[in-house]
């Protein structure tokens, strides 16, 4: 155990330093600070898991910093078992991350290195903040580096894509922003934990929900306001789109999960059919455009938004079975969609090129990128034994528990989804090699193979073992269950209890009536 | 006898100088910033003759103060007139219109 | 570590030192490996399944590890052995074996071969997972496992488009079928709180009588669930409407077509609802609807297999049929029946396709039998294999009509005849008359099958596989790359100089398949020809088979019972029908062959109809492929772009861009005109501030 150490601290420490250093140190230094600096967060990470209480009398915040600063501003860090999930989800793909960028990007990588982890350091921090404006400025800073990371180190339209994804987020957050000036006026108080006890009044919540609410959407991406992630993830360098579907992504879901379930409880019983229609449109909606894309990253950005919408279908489930699968499939998205854009990078620095049209055959000289492209294709259409499953089964469970005919759409995505993948993998790995140019492509070299092989296995891990993943999560999602118990709707399955003899009177009648008798008597055989 | 009202028409008249000094003027920069002196030399005029008329030397003081500030101005002003007339090899106001949006 | 454990895990283990090992150990290493691994699992399955018999062995669940944990649902990895998966163990993993050794010879040209044998090997594990399983999301997990070995395998030769447009239609079909077996989970659990089988199947007749609501309406709760977890068997078990996948699934290998698309996979959706039987049990509506489903796609099936030209397409059809017949036994309760025809189709078909695949073989990849004949001669071995297999699935044997004297037959007429007796003494007349007429279907067709290519005159030279096998002697790389990986056995064709052109050889010399091919032939005929008379005891008959389920279906003796009771036209009919279609069969196609073609074209609409499946993939892709593409297109072109980004982000950004240029005009970029304004403003707050 590590007591009293400030651990959480010191993983934002880190890459501060290695940050600074990056800007001062040439080309293949900066890599190799920035490789040290994240695989040092990652053994940190590491040990934050190990030593992160899960006993029954475990408290809910752990790891917890208190350091007033000024005013009602305060450094207060702290996690309890979705910010531990997220940190490592985030400190894991960074050094891979860094990976992925090692000869992709040639121009200004000192800078490009210290943006990572700038990137890193919101990333924890949001996760880890417990206090109100610390969350909001980690949360919203994420957007520098990002912004810079596409705009600079882009694609041909970057530009635009940049600008596009500063200010659709940047929009959001400004209501997020009043909102959050208002709770701590309210309730006097900016400490995330006692706010999450905090009742406001139900006419307030509503107000408050609908202003973290346009925050996290845009965030998540909800439909309709998902277009500036296809854009974004189009132009981002490799390593960006990892890191944006990898983890950005995931902080609207972690934002419903902090502060909208919790802390408006009623507000969101009474937005859930807003937030099931545009999770039902997103899933359909956006399977069927990814349908028909003729871009990579575009197609799998597009699968994001219906994945996405998934998660915010368990949340709003208000059962465990959803809040839990609907941090699966967070998780688990985060690796495979990451894993899926960096299958698409490694073509990518190849062939320098998105269209799928353009490739073709690649089973043939790529066969070790066909065998890990197919496990995350199959991972991400949610197969058992991958990560997605865990998540996707638990939170349509959660789903079906609440509504059935919602349930019947998120449960159309596992078909819309093994059609568009299953299309994308078939166009690009499988058919007949007749490009020379494609003909030409090594395949995966050491630094790849270590890349996805390290994904591939947590994927794997969490779809066979993922009690390693719910272990530390139970106790946060039994908690809000209970904080979140007394809004929670009724379903709309509501069964009767059973009444076999009844039952039976009228089946067997129908039976005596045609003359059968054998099939009804066979209860008895049953058993 | 010279009573306050005179001092201050005079600053008036001054300061109206001034100010269609700038606003009327399209040949010259420089007339702009001696417009500008202008118009400091008129609230130098206010400040003294209040000051006369209510015996507080404070209006003085701050004479001073207007005057020094109203040199250095001058002096920054030439200066990057001197630069201006460097880079574009005109000081005609007209032509000064880099802001334009 | 028990005997279960080694069984299942074997093939995984071995599966992935084959995927996995590189091209440096070359093939033999992975071939050993897997066909090791699986002879190994069969040999252990063996002595379960005779324990069973026995009666010695009781049901017992092994525990792995745990799996998920969430809020109430509690699910493990687990290995439940029982009768019911004693079955579908030695089953899986015979056939399994006999396929892995049969594609020694068969794949021994391909370049892929380690890849093969672990997905053959995955298959089989992930087929064990499912029947294994004591829950019902190990069973999703199985029942996903063998839909991605499915789909890997019939793209196994992924340079084919139409291998790869197979592969993915298999897997989205199936998926659909999927999406109801996960509401059904998903069901289930609510109502029962639980997914482990054996707690629901407990409180699955307590439920009975209970309504749901599903979708806004009010429904029974049984029959929701029961239906929905059947729309899953449907997909698996490709019953009429979703069975579109089974004959392209044909583009794989044969061997797979034999293993997955014949004896286990496809049966999967039999096994769940005899797994489950109690559950259907208890609503009428839902056995109503599998009889029927059952019942509809046996005669679909029949009737597309009996004009079908391609060998494999007419025995894929011949699957979908009797995957029908073991539905509409469960459907009328007669589960045992179900299970032994699943049990003896399993021989008998996988001898049928690996029979196919050793005439494809001889004939160089031709899968035509218009261009088959008189193969006879050329290949004994097979000949004689193929037809005890046809022996088998037309069921022919002797009715026990006296008493005391049992009936005796070939597998199949066992568990045929079981099923349409049962049909006709659970009170299922209609049921009883689609089984006999698929009766006498099926004997066409595969009497049809038999006489086409063993039979008659050879009429090879038509054939452009047998030409090229003929004149290119120097051709085979080119061709047997875009049709079929594995290519080869220029011997067969080489050695002819006798120019024969006259008599439709084309000189051309079939050889019969080499042993490791020869062997699963010969030990599957002995089951095709015995499993019935050996096993019919233990699966249908009333007492022996209590005693053998043990309670583990909703096993009807009272049923098995009437079976024999029922008059003996009824006994007879299924053979006459047999007889029948063997006659036709004789009529059409050996002693007057001319007639198939006249009757195809007196009556064009129907042979149409049926040669185009009851245009099912037209129908389909009209009403769901090609809007899904259209509506997708439109979503993003009209949507996305059209709507969304256009008023919103670039619309906003366009109202800000023309809001600008119109404060542009007051931004001349003259000092004097600012400062101008500036007074003015001065002026201007001035005023209002010593007027108000």
């Amino acid at each position: 155990m590590i007591d009293g150490l400030p651990i959480l601290s010191i993983m934002l420490a880190v890459p501060a330093a290695a940050a600074v250093a990056c800007i001062f140190a040439g080309a293949a230094g900066a890599r190799w600070i920035a490789l040290l600096a994240t695989l040092v967060d990652l053994v940190l990470g590491g040990m934050l898991w190990a030593s992160f209480d899960m006993g029954p009398h475990a408290a809910q915040w752990q790891f917890v910093e208190y350091q007033p600063l000024f005013g009602r501003f305060a450094w207060a860090m702290g996690i309890d078992g979705f910010a531990l999930m997220l940190i490592l989800l985030s400190v894991f793909l960074m050094p891979i991350c860094i990976l992925a960028s090692w000869k992709a990007i040639e121009k200004r990588v000192p800078e490009y290195m210290a943006a990572f982890l700038v990137t890193e350091i919101l990333m924890i921090g949001t996760f880890a903040a417990q206090d109100l404006f610390l969350f909001y400025i980690f949360f919203e800073a994420g957007l520098i580096p990002m912004y810079l990371i596409i705009g600079i180190w882009g694609g041909v339209n970057r530009i635009y894509a940049s600008y596009k994804f500063f200010l659709y987020t940047l929009l959001g957050s400004v209501l997020m922003l009043i909102a959050m000036l208002y709770m701590s006026a309210t309730a006097g108080t900016t400490d995330i934990p006692t706010l999450m006890a905090y009742d406001f009044p139900a006419g307030v919540q509503t107000w408050l929900w609908l202003a973290f609410f346009a925050s996290f959407a845009v965030k998540m991406p909800m439909w309709p306001v998902h277009t500036w992630l296809p854009d974004a993830h189009v132009q981002a360098p490799t390593a960006g789109s990892v890191i944006l579907a990898g983890v950005l992504l995931k902080l609207g879901g972690y934002g419903f999960l902090r502060f909208s379930l919790p802390m408006f409880p009623e507000a969101s019983a009474e937005w859930m059919w807003l937030v099931f229609a545009l999770s039902a449109v997103a899933v359909v909606y956006t399977s069927l455009v990814a349908l028909v894309q003729s871009d990579m990253k575009k197609l799998i950005a597009y699968s994001s938004v219906a994945h996405m919408a998934i998660v915010t279908f368990g949340l709003f489930a208000f059962n465990a079975q959803g809040i839990e699968g609907a941090m699966m499939v967070m998780l688990g998205h985060g690796l495979v969609s990451g894993a899926l854009f960096l299958c698409v990078g490694v073509i990518y620095d190849r062939l320098h090129t998105r269209e799928i049209d353009r490739y073709g055959g690649l089973a043939i000289n790529m066969p070790k990128y066909a065998v890990l492209f197919m496990l995350f294709t199959m991972a991400s259409v949610g197969l058992p034994g991958t990560s997605n499953f865990i998540g996707e089964f638990l939170a349509l469970a959660g789903i079906y528990q609440v509504s059935t005919w919602f349930a019947l759409i998120a449960t159309t995505g596992i078909i819309l989804g093994a059609a568009y993948m299953l299309y994308l993998y078939r166009r690009v790995v499988f058919g007949d090699l007749t490009k020379e140019d494609v003909k030409a492509m090594p395949d995966l070299d050491g630094r790849e193979l270590v890349s996805l092989g390290a994904i591939a296995a947590v994927v794997l891990w969490m779809g066979v073992y993922p009690e390693s993943f719910l272990k530390p999560m139970r106790p946060d999602v039994t908690r809000l269950i209970e904080r979140i118990e007394r809004a929670k709707p009724a379903g709309d399955s509501q069964p009767t209890p059973g009444n076999p003899e009844a039952a039976k009177a009228a089946h067997g009648g129908e039976e005596h009536g045609s003359g059968h008798a054998a099939p009804a008597e066979s209860h008895g055989e049953a058993h | 006898m010279i009573g306050i009202t005179h001092y201050l028409v005079v600053s008036a008249i001054l300061f109206t100088l001034g100010v269609l000094g700038i606003f009327m003027n399209r040949k010259n920069l420089i007339v702009i910033l001696m417009a500008i002196e202008l118009i400091l030399l008129s609230v130098n005029l206010n400040l003294v003759a209040f000051s006369q008329a209510l015996g507080d030397l404070v209006g003085q003081v701050f004479a001073m103060f207007v005057l020094t500030v109203a040199a250095g101005e001058a002096a920054i002003g030439l200066a990057i007139l001197v630069i201006y007339f460097r880079g574009r090899g005109t000081i005609a106001v007209d032509d000064v219109n880099r802001m334009k949006g | 570590m028990s005997a279960l454990h080694f069984i299942v895990f074997l093939p995984l283990a071995a599966a992935a030192i084959a995927g996995l090992s590189n091209k440096m150990f070359g093939s033999t290493l992975p071939k050993l490996v897997t066909t090791g691994a699986l002879f190994v699992a069969c040999g252990l399955s063996w002595p379960i399944f005779i324990a069973y018999l026995s009666g010695a062995a009781h049901e017992q669940v092994v525990p792995v590890f745990t799996w998920i944990t969430s809020g109430d649902m509690h699910v493990e990895w687990a290995l439940r052995v029982d009768s019911l998966t004693a079955v579908m163990l030695v089953v899986v993993t015979s056939v399994s074996a006999l396929v892995h050794l049969y594609s020694w010879s068969y794949m021994s040209e391909d370049p892929d071969q380690p890849r093969f044998f672990a997905y053959l090997s995955l298959f089989t594990f992930a087929m064990l997972m499912l029947v294994t399983a004591d829950n019902l999301v190990q069973m999703f997990f199985g029942w996903e496992g063998v839909g991605l070995a499915s789909y890997l395998l019939i793209g196994f030769w992924f340079r084919k488009p139409s291998a790869n447009a197979a592969a993915i239609k298999a897997f989205v079909v199936n998926r659909v079928g999927d999406l109801g077996f996960m509401l059904g989970i998903f069901g289930t659990f609510l109502v029962f709180g639980t997914v482990s089988i054996p707690a629901i199947l407990d409180a699955a007749p307590g439920m009975a009588g209970s309504t749901i609501g599903f979708l806004g309406m009010r429904l029974d709760t049984m029959t929701v669930l029961c239906l929905l977890l059947f729309v899953g068997a449907m997909g698996k078990s490709a019953q009429l409407g979703l069975h579109t996948w089974l004959p392209d699934a044909m583009e794989g290998p044969t061997p797979v077509s034999a293993l997955i698309h014949a004896a286990t996979m496809v049966t999967a959706g039999v096994f769940m609802v005899c797994r489950l039987s109690p559950m259907f049990e208890t609503s009428q509506v839902a056995m109503n609807v599998i009889t029927f489903v059952g019942a509809a796609t046996c005669l679909f099936a029949a009737t597309v297999g009996t004009t079908q030209t391609d060998i494999k397409r007419v025995i894929a059809y011949s699957t979908c049929s009797q995957l029908g017949y073991m539905f509409f036994a469960a459907g009328v309760g007669a589960y045992g029946a179900a299970m032994f025809h699943l049990f003896t189709h399993a021989f008998f078909k996988a001898l049928l396709f690996l029979g196919a695949g050793s005439v494809i073989h001889a004939m160089h990849h031709e899968q035509d039998m218009r261009y088959y004949g008189g193969l006879r001669k050329h290949i004994p071995v097979t000949f004689w294999t193929m037809f005890a297999g046809t022996l088998a699935i037309t069921g022919v044997g002797i009715p026990g009509l006296i008493h005391g004297i049992p009936a005796i037959g070939f597998a199949g007429f066992h568990s045929k005849d079981a099923i349409i007796e049962a049909a006709w003494a659970a009170g299922y007349p209609s049921a009883f008359w689609v089984g006999v007429g698929v009766a006498l279907l099926t004997s066409f067709y595969s009497w049809r099958l038999v006489f086409l290519t063993f039979y008659g005159k050879p009429r090879w030279t038509q054939s452009e596989h047998i030409q090229h096998a003929i004149h290119d002697a120097h051709g085979h790389d080119a061709h047997g790359h875009d049709d079929h990986a594995h290519d080869g056995h220029g011997a067969h064709g080489h050695d002819a100089h006798h120019g024969e052109e006259a008599d439709g050889t084309g000189g051309y010399h079939p050889h019969e398949s080499p042993w490791p091919m020869l062997v699963p032939l010969l030990l599957l005929t002995i089951g095709a020809i015995a499993a019935g008379y050996l096993f019919h005891g233990y699966f249908i008959e009333a007492e022996e088979g209590a005693h053998f389920w043990q309670g583990i279906i909703a096993f009807d003796a009272h049923l098995m019972h009437a079976m024999h009771e029922v008059p003996t036209w009824v006994k007879l009919s299924a053979s006459a029908a047999m007889v029948s279609g063997l006659a036709i069969a004789w009529l059409a196609y050996i002693r007057y062959p001319a007639f198939p073609a006249a009757f195809a074209s007196s009556f064009s609409v129907l042979y149409r109809f049926l040669l185009n499946k009851w245009y099912f993939d037209e129908l389909y892709n009209v009403l769901f492929v090609r809007p899904a593409f259209w509506i997708g297109r439109l979503l993003w072109k009209g949507g996305d772009e059209g709507t969304i980004d256009r008023f919103g982000p670039n619309g906003s950004a366009a109202a800000v861009k023309f809001g600008s240029a119109l404060a542009v005009r007051l931004q001349s970029g003259y000092v004097y005109v600012y400062a101008f304004i500036m007074l003015i403003g001065l002026t201007a707050a001035l005023t209002w501030a010593i007027l108000l």
